[in-house]
């Protein structure tokens, strides 16, 4: 086995995963692009495994296991991000997420009478 | 030139291929499914390198699951059905990016291994994992499974706009409900999804 032939893949995979972070608007095929990344990273990981000797036997391998995980946990939250932002926005371009939020349109006119807020919170908390 | 890296070759140009339309297609749905392609493709690599438990983790976790949520987010965001314009930047700063990232890395790793040939391991690795993974890596395992609740945790309040807010908000949305005035921000946003 040529180990040259899967580093060079995950080398290309990494490059096109970066090209399309830096590339997309839309927020999921950012998504898509990290995913592509993080496989680059996993194939390099299994063909260290087969062709580096080490200690501990099948360290590649369980890493890559884990960076599995990881982005299945990275994509859940990502994705609800991703769909409470077109929630509120109605839109997923990534470049045209204001930085600086405006204040809310109902914020309270006058500080000095608050709701009661120790009557709110039980009712809240029922249901 | 073995049999292995023939369908070491094989497999990886049509990974890079597949990534390759993935980034650059216009339809939405079509990148999802050229991304299931190139998870494949990656998975049979993992597969010719005698790593089977992670090839199969690899279909079932990224494949199964992974896709299947990056489609459900492409369906819910109301995605057009034919080709989009809108979805690429100008494209010249990422391509020199990503251009050289990845033919560097290539390079050093062509440096790195030129044409060397090493035997594979005995396939049937999957219990040598298995002792591994409970064995030396345990206290990973278990930290890794403390973050999949964190983000369990995470994407539930995230995605529930009634959760986390402070009472005064609450107050104020239940009186914005009285009143036939949306004024918030969520509570149009949900106007507009009941609609």
């Amino acid at each position: 086995m040529r180990p040259v032939i899967p580093y060079v893949t995950a080398a290309l995979l990494f490059g096109l995963g970066t090209y399309g972070v830096l590339r997309r608007r839309n927020a999921i095929l950012v998504l898509i692009a990290v995913e592509l990344m993080l496989n680059a990273v996993n194939l390099i990981l299994v063909t260290a495994d087969t062709t580096v000797r080490s200690q501990l036997p099948h360290g590649g391998q369980v890493f890559a296991l884990f960076v599995i995980v990881l982005a299945a946990a990275e994509v859940g939250v990502g994705l609800a991000i991703v769909l409470q932002l077109y929630r509120m926005r109605a839109s997923v371009a990534v470049d045209e997420v204001p930085l600086a939020e405006p204040p809310p349109p109902n914020a309270p006119a006058e500080p000095s009478a608050p709701p009661p807020a120790t009557a709110a919170t039980p009712g809240e908390a029922d249901r | 030139m073995t049999g292995t890296d023939a369908l070491l070759l094989a497999l990886g140009a049509l990974a890079v291929g597949s990534g390759a339309l993935a980034v650059a297609t216009r339809h939405l749905v079509r990148a999802g499914l050229y991304l299931v392609l190139c998870l494949a493709a990656v998975a049979g690599m993992y597969l010719v390198l005698t790593a089977e438990l992670v090839a199969w983790v690899q279909v079932l976790i990224y494949v199964g699951a992974v896709v299947v949520l990056l489609l459900f987010a492409v369906m819910l965001t109301r995605a057009p059905i034919g080709a989009s314009t809108d979805l690429d930047r100008p494209g010249w700063p990422a391509a020199l990016i990503g251009g050289g990232t990845g033919l560097g890395l290539a390079a050093l790793l062509v440096d790195a291994y030129r044409w060397s040939s090493v035997p594979l391991p005995t396939a049937g690795s999957a219990e040598r994992i298995g002792e591994q993974i409970f064995g030396s890596w345990v206290l990973p395992f278990e930290v890794l499974s403390v973050l999949l609740l964190a983000a369990l945790v995470g994407a539930i309040i995230l995605s529930r706009p009634d959760i986390g807010r402070s009472p005064v908000d609450l107050a104020g949305d239940s009186r914005a409900d009285e009143t036939p005035a949306e004024t918030s921000i969520e509570a149009s946003a949900e106007g507009r999804r009941s609609r």
